[in-house]
């Protein structure tokens, strides 16, 4: 009886959730949308960075050096001022990111081996103004060395450097299991928990308060089509980073499923838990984004590596489930490796899974007292 | 129009009904604020780092010190078994291994060329670009400061490095808070103006009181100004709010004129709201009003260049993003706040953001009318 009652109680909700074509279209035109956009958009790799010129020499050496820069492909050349102010005001209007100054003298300095070069960046931005500084700083060198005659590399000291897992630095290794997570944390938080308190809105949810079904059917019911969906969405994310983007999978297969499903529940818990302590949509929907949309971005080592964060932060992306998925998924994925490495955070999201369902099934109960 | 105050008391009312409307308003983005700044710092630091040391001279030992030295640095040593070491970057144990090979100091006093291994987790290109950055400088000064000491005559003549100056100006120290203040607060502001705006106008729909509104003489314009009008104070506020905040604990500089900022944010908050709208009126429920503007929310900010420079985007990408109105905002704040930049500097995101903002609401009002109807 009870089976066929729950059997029943899913129908009813997929029923609800196919009769809303609208929002299926966003539940999977979103994801596939966002992880190729992101794939290619979101990317930390420089390139056509607009820089000025302002060149008090004009002499031989400082057109090579700025030829030199410029057809690196990391730099563009947009700009040729010849006063402090203009550098100021085209920093301004945002132009350009950063002002390379050579001196009056350039190349006869340059030959006595005194040249000097300024880099003024627009430091508004500082990362990006620190990477193009860098960048820049490191061209001019090898270019310097090239032109004093340094017989290169054959004596010295070489770093012969090997990236493991990811040979030629793609973003889209760190952000494609980043996406993964952010969607399936926020579709599955944010999809139950709005479901749940419509139910209350609407003041369905006394109806089934009132009817024999036993409040672990309700939310067991609730839950399972959303679970279904979720997985779907995982595979079409995986299968789209593995066929655009060629983000291997290097581990088990079953592995990665059975972890997205652990995943999956914990956001689906935490959406029913939200939803037992909220009354209206609005109230479910702001606390599921701002609790968790941002904190999920930012918190989680999707995009700032957590190890470089002050301590207290570190301490709350402790309790931050994405942080656990994200380090599995990239484990499972790119390394290549199994269980033995990553059960440590295997059971940390299945505790988290287990209180959040148990603290959502205590308020759910007391509700009916 | 006799009626918009009391229909704007009536949604003003209606917000502040709420009791835990408030705190989320208000209270959540700040903790949020005050929090995420802190999280979002591209400065990498703590790298893992193990060494292992096949050579046990001098010269290795020196290098290591440096590694130990380095604020970026955190060392650990390891035995001669490079398998062994490698699975370590499995395990998350380490972000880097650098392998001393036994014939290191040998071959430098031979004036060879001598090699170091790294071995990097590449996974965070941009970290592993970075560290590798580190290492190669902390290798670099232990090779200059052996040549130092050797003997004139067995030495190649070096070049002499250019000396670069860098010169960061608007933000001398790096200071990443500088960004992400303004930036979050960006990010907060509109998420408020935009959700906020939908689901009011949608709630009305999914529980039938639009009916209700429609049949009384409530104007169409005077019903969507009551409904935008709170929630476009509301984030008003609560940018200046933030400010104030990011001024009190961060010190973040405020250069630019503030009249300038409020009179742009005016302006962008009314597409924003003119989008949300426009959800409203093709949507029925909460949920589906909801879904949709997560869905352009998140490409909005991640695309608004925010956390990535739009200038590292591919030229199609960047294109996209001539349609993000949170990219001119986001711009626009770091312009004025951090530059001082004046309203002839800004003129043009000022026009393109107007025109955003009556084309979004024409598209909106046309739309609502004909449904209406």
């Amino acid at each position: 009886m009870r089976g066929h009652v729950l059997r029943a109680f899913i129908k009813k909700e997929f029923l609800h959730i196919f009769r809303d074509y609208r929002t299926l279209i966003v539940l999977f035109g979103m994801p596939i949308i966002q992880v190729i956009l992101f794939g290619y958009a979101i990317t930390t790799e420089l390139r056509g960075i607009k820089i000025g010129v302002w060149d008090m020499s004009r002499d031989q050496k400082s057109i090579q050096l700025i030829n030199n820069v410029t057809s690196s492909g990391f730099f563009t050349k947009v700009h040729e001022v010849s006063s402090s102010s203009q550098v100021e005001s085209s920093f301004q209007k945002g132009d350009v990111k950063a002002f390379l100054v050579f001196p009056a003298d350039f190349e006869s300095r340059f030959q006595r081996g005194d040249g000097s070069i300024q880099i003024i960046s627009d430091a508004s931005d500082p990362n990006t103004a620190n990477i193009v500084t860098n960048q820049l700083s490191s061209i001019i060198q090898r270019w310097a060395q090239e032109e004093g005659g340094m017989p290169t590399q054959k004596i010295g000291i070489e770093t012969e450097v090997r990236m493991h897992y990811n040979p030629e630095m793609k973003s889209v290794f760190l952000f494609v299991p980043g996406v993964i997570t952010i969607i399936l944390m926020l579709v599955s938080a944010m999809l139950t928990s709005i479901a749940i308190a419509k139910e209350k809105e609407m003041g369905n949810m006394e109806i089934l308060l009132v009817s024999p079904l036993k409040s672990t059917t309700v939310v067991i019911g609730k839950i399972i089509p959303y679970l279904v969906l979720s997985l779907f969405n995982a595979a079409i994310i995986l299968s789209i980073g593995y066929i655009v983007f060629g983000v291997p999978i290097k581990g088990n297969m079953f592995l990665l499923f059975f972890e997205c499903l652990l995943f999956i529940m914990v956001s689906l818990s935490l959406g029913v838990l939200i939803s037992t302590k909220v009354e209206s949509q609005q109230m479910a929907l702001m606390l599921s984004l701002f609790a968790l949309m941002m904190p999920t971005i930012l918190l989680s080592g999707f995009i700032f590596p957590i190890s470089s964060m002050p301590w207290p932060l570190q301490w709350i992306s402790h309790v931050m489930p994405p942080k656990y998925f994200i380090i599995i998924i990239k484990s499972i994925m790119l390394k290549g490796v199994g269980i033995s490495v990553v059960w440590k955070e295997t059971m940390v999201l299945l505790i988290m899974a287990l209180v959040f369902i148990g603290l959502s099934v205590k308020n759910y109960k007391s509700r009916l007292q | 129009m006799r009626r918009l105050p009391f229909i704007l008391k009536k949604e003003f009312i209606q917000i502040f009904r709420n009791k835990a409307m408030l705190p989320i308003i208000f209270v959540v983005p700040i903790i949020q604020l005050l929090i995420l700044v802190n999280a979002a710092d591209f400065e990498i630091k703590n790298i893992l780092i193990d060494i292992s040391d096949a050579d046990k001279s001098a010269e290795s030992r020196s290098l290591i010190s440096r590694f130990e030295q380095s604020p970026y640095f955190t060392v650990s040593h390891l035995g001669e078994n490079y398998a062994s070491n490698i699975e370590r970057l499995d395990k998350w144990e380490s972000d880097a291994i650098l392998t001393i090979p036994k014939n290191f100091s040998s071959d430098l006093k031979l004036n060879m060329r001598t090699k170091l291994r790294l071995d990097v987790d590449g996974i965070d290109g941009q970290k592993a670009n970075i560290t590798y950055f580190y290492v190669a400088n902390i290798v670099q000064g232990v090779y200059l400061e052996i040549l130092k000491k050797a003997p004139k005559s067995a030495l190649l003549k070096i070049p002499k490095p250019i000396d670069i100056k860098p010169r960061y100006w608007y933000n001398p120290e790096l200071e990443y808070k500088n960004l992400m203040v303004p930036g979050l607060l960006a990010v907060l502001v509109t998420m408020v103006g935009m959700f906020l705006s939908s689901m009011n106008i949608v709630r009305e729909k999914e529980i039938g009181t639009i009916e209700q509104l429609n049949v009384t003489p409530i104007t169409k314009a005077e019903f969507i100004i009551g409904k935008l009008f709170p929630f476009w104070l509301i984030s008003m506020f609560e940018l200046a709010f933030g400010l104030f905040i990011g001024k009190l604990i961060f010190d973040i500089p405020i250069i630019g004129s503030l009249i300038l900022l409020f009179s742009f944010t005016a302006v962008y908050l009314l597409v924003m709201q003119g989008l949300g709208l426009l959800i409203s009126t093709f949507t029925q429920t909460q949920q589906q009003a909801m879904f949709i503007s997560w869905f352009f929310l998140v490409i909005f900010i991640l695309m608004g260049g925010l956390f990535t420079p739009i200038e590292n985007m591919p030229l199609w990408a960047q294109k996209i993003t001539w349609f993000n109105p949170v990219s001119y905002f986001i711009e626009v704040l770091r312009l004025v706040l951090l530059k001082g930049s004046g309203f002839q500097d800004i003129a043009k995101y000022f026009g393109i953001v107007g025109f955003m903002a009556i084309l979004v609401n024409a598209i909106a009002m046309f739309n609502y009318k004909k449904r209406a109807a």
